[in-house]
């Protein structure tokens, strides 16, 4: 298996080499050898690779048989299970899975008893979710639990001479929770015959990173917790745009790559704009955020003055497109991505590290990562300042309060507050099924569900809801997350392209995607408009 | 009967420092460095050393030195720490010795700072003192440092790891 990413990376070498020539004798070996490589390649990934179905299929088995065991009620729900992993790895995570399964039943997930005292559904609901990210498998965990306290974490941390009660103090929330990943190291209140002392924490990280992954986790205490894991594909070869910036080359997974904008000179300056503080570019109809890569990496950049032409790589993380730019672009290669050493996996900028074609190493960029990493840059920026409630307004135009949601990964929309109706939090439990769609009970009727694009409609949280009546009937559109009320004027910079949209503002210091709500439901779910529906149930 | 030891030895400025052989898989020459922007200072790079990717640790950096503006070709050793295998980037290599126990003491006094924090000990030689190097103290530190230089200690010591200043040519944006 390590000899094919290796064959990979020699032939990469010998194109490189023979690219400069023109004897023929050389070249047609050459493309020979090209091209078995690559279906060798693609042979032996095929062969390796198994779906994660495998190993998740006795996992529901596992948390009845263990909720069962603790008096819980659990309910199990799994995501992306034909997500593909090579065999030895799959062996190596059933351990570490399962253990953190049973954490999940055993200290996350509460007692009916409590779970009725607070409010949640009796049933607890646990949920996986894997996927594919630039070169990465994803796996992650989230129950709707009672969450890791980070303060009572620090304080076993301290209990344990693992820190002092100083550095207690200092420390931010999440830097205490990572302090579970430290061996020997436990909160549980009682020790149960199932977990042990829900010890293991330490081992199932470095089990993960064994295998080049790295694991986080995140909580809120009473809500929940939950667990990400990311474990690079071995033999993955993908294929990968290279960048300079700073001098130094970077990979960037062509998965991710939607497309290549050069602007010469004079275009740039019109092109890129600054609204509210954020380097933006209008990209037929859309407002792209854009981030400079020189910027993230704190290095120096060839066209200091921004004067010269302007290179911006758009690239998807999640459902929001942005825009980087580099000092030049490349050629597009197929690279073996190689784990990046210990040390430097906690950096979120880096997927990985690979051998180029001329034998230097070259850094593969986490494009996830510096679509986050560029969100705290941009909002850092105006943290000093009071951020304005709204935007300023244009002399003469409307002024209108919007309502400001998130939809899947980091989008965020507007919604004319004189379209909504009603904001329900709405627990995951309460969703049913009628007629083939989903819907909740609601106040002595039904009320049909839309989700926002991006929304995920399996998840362990509570819902969130705008209702809306259209036509006589109470539609609810399911976001993220509800954020705030604005108010801001009316000018939209462009015309959207898909149903509802009516285009995109900055609101905020973010940029925000303005949302006609009637036209968005009924392109939704026309049948439900019909004027004179035949289906007769509500 | 006496037990010995063999230390793979090199200098880092006036410190001359050994590692015991079984950690030490080869020496190499200067290599080409790929950076890592980001990354504490101490980590000084990737380098390919026959298609594995090998973090590079300066040590200098680690002990508080002043980088080196002199020496362009410094020596690579590389070395396993764990199950890992990192390169450290050091002055000059010196020789294999071959040392006593008895001659090993706990950290000397003269050695202050982080320092301390690296050295398993020191043998006392004819006429200078060789530093054991405790690797996995060392990779550990340069993975805890920042790259503003103060390195919170697990163990509850705060450590100052001088790092030098860095020629960072900051632009002004372009917009």
């Amino acid at each position: 298996m390590n000899l094919v990413g290796e064959l990979v990376l020699a032939r990469n070498q010998v194109l490189q080499s023979a690219a400069g020539q023109t004897d023929a004798t050389l070249q047609d070996p050459v493309q020979r050898i090209n091209l078995i490589t690559g279906e060798l390649q693609e042979s032996v990934m095929r062969t390796r690779m198994q779906p994660i179905a495998t190993v998740w299929n006795r996992l529901p088995r596992v948390a009845r048989d263990l909720a069962l065991a603790l008096g819980k009620e659990v309910r199990l729900t799994l995501e992306g299970k034909d997500t593909g992993l090579d065999r030895s790895i799959i062996e190596s995570i059933k351990d570490p899975l399962t253990h953190l399964l049973r954490n999940a039943l055993d200290h996350g997930i509460e007692t009916p008893e409590v779970r009725r005292q607070r409010g949640k559904p009796i049933e607890g609901h646990v949920h996986l979710r894997a996927y594919h990210e630039g070169g990465q498998v994803n796996i992650e965990m989230s129950d709707d639990g009672g969450g890791i306290d980070p303060q009572r974490v620090g304080l076993k941390a301290v209990e344990r001479g693992l820190l002092s009660r100083e550095q207690l103090g200092r420390l931010a929330e999440r830097e205490l929770l990572q302090m579970i990943f430290l061996p020997g190291f436990s909160t549980a209140e009682k020790v149960t015959d199932v977990s042990g002392r829900g010890v293991g924490m330490d081992v199932v990280k470095t089990n993960i990173e064994k295998l080049g992954g790295a694991i986080d986790v995140q909580s809120r205490p009473g809500q929940g917790t939950a667990v990400r894991i990311k474990i690079p594909l071995t033999l993955a070869i993908i294929p990968a745009l290279l960048v300079t910036a700073g001098g130094d080359r970077y990979a960037i997974p062509q998965a991710s790559l939607l497309e290549l904008v050069r602007l010469e000179p004079g275009e740039a300056r019109g092109r890129m704009e600054e609204l509210c503080g954020m380097p933006v570019y209008r990209l037929r109809g859309t407002l792209l955020p854009v981030v400079y890569l020189n910027r993230l990496l704190d290095v120096e950049t060839a066209d200091p003055s921004g004067l010269g032409s302007v290179t911006i790589v758009v690239l998807q993380a999640g459902s929001r497109p942005f825009g980087l730019v580099v000092d030049e672009v490349h050629d597009t290669q197929e690279i073996v991505v190689k784990a990046l050493a210990r040390p430097l996996r906690s950096i979120p900028l880096y997927a990985g590290a690979t051998i180029l074609g001329d034998g230097r190493v070259a850094l593969i960029l986490d494009v996830v990562g510096l679509a986050q990493r560029a969100r705290v840059v941009s909002e850092g920026r105006d943290a000093s300042a009071a951020a304005p409630k709204g935007t300023p307004s244009e002399p003469g135009e409307v002024r209108r309060a919007l309502l400001v949601c998130g939809g899947g990964e980091e989008q965020r929309v507007a919604i004319q507050l004189s379209q909504v109706q009603r904001l329900e939090v709405i627990p995951s439990s309460a969703v049913e099924w009628a007629d083939g769609r989903q819907v909740v009970q609601y106040r002595g009727g039904l009320l049909s569900l839309v989700w926002l694009d991006g929304v995920a409609r399996d998840g362990p949280g509570p819902l969130h809801v705008i209702v809306s009546s259209q036509e006589g009937r109470l539609i609810g559109l399911v976001v993220g997350h509800i954020f705030d009320t604005v108010e801001a004027g009316s000018a939209v910079q462009q015309t959207g392209s898909r149903p509802g949209l009516l285009g995109s503002a900055v609101i905020q210091q973010r940029v925000t995607d303005l949302i006609d709500l009637p036209a968005l439901l009924q392109s939704a779910r026309p049948d439900l408009f019909e004027a004179g529906s035949l289906s007769g149930r509500v | 009967m006496q037990t010995t030891h063999q230390l793979c030895t090199f200098f880092l400025a006036d410190l001359f420092v050994g590692l015991d052989v079984s950690q030490v898989q080869e020496v190499v020459r200067h290599q080409t460095l790929t950076r890592v922007p980001l990354a504490p200072g101490s980590l000084r790079g990737l380098l390919n050393l026959r298609g594995q990717i090998v973090l590079t640790i300066d040590l200098r950096r680690c002990f508080g030195l002043r980088d080196d503006p002199g020496d362009p070709l410094p020596m690579h050793v590389v070395a396993l720490a764990g199950d890992e295998v990192v390169s450290l980037l050091v002055d000059r290599i010196g020789d294999i010795l071959e040392v006593n126990d008895s001659s090993f003491e706990g950290v000397p006094e003269t050695v202050y700072g982080t320092a301390r924090e690296l050295i398993r000990g020191a043998y006392k030689l004819e006429d200078q003192l060789l530093l054991e190097l405790d690797l996995e103290k060392a990779v550990a530190i340069a993975e805890g440092g920042s790259q503003n230089g103060r390195t919170p200690n697990l163990a509850g010591q705060e450590m100052q790891v001088s790092l030098p200043q860095r020629n960072t040519l900051r632009k002004g944006n372009a917009s």
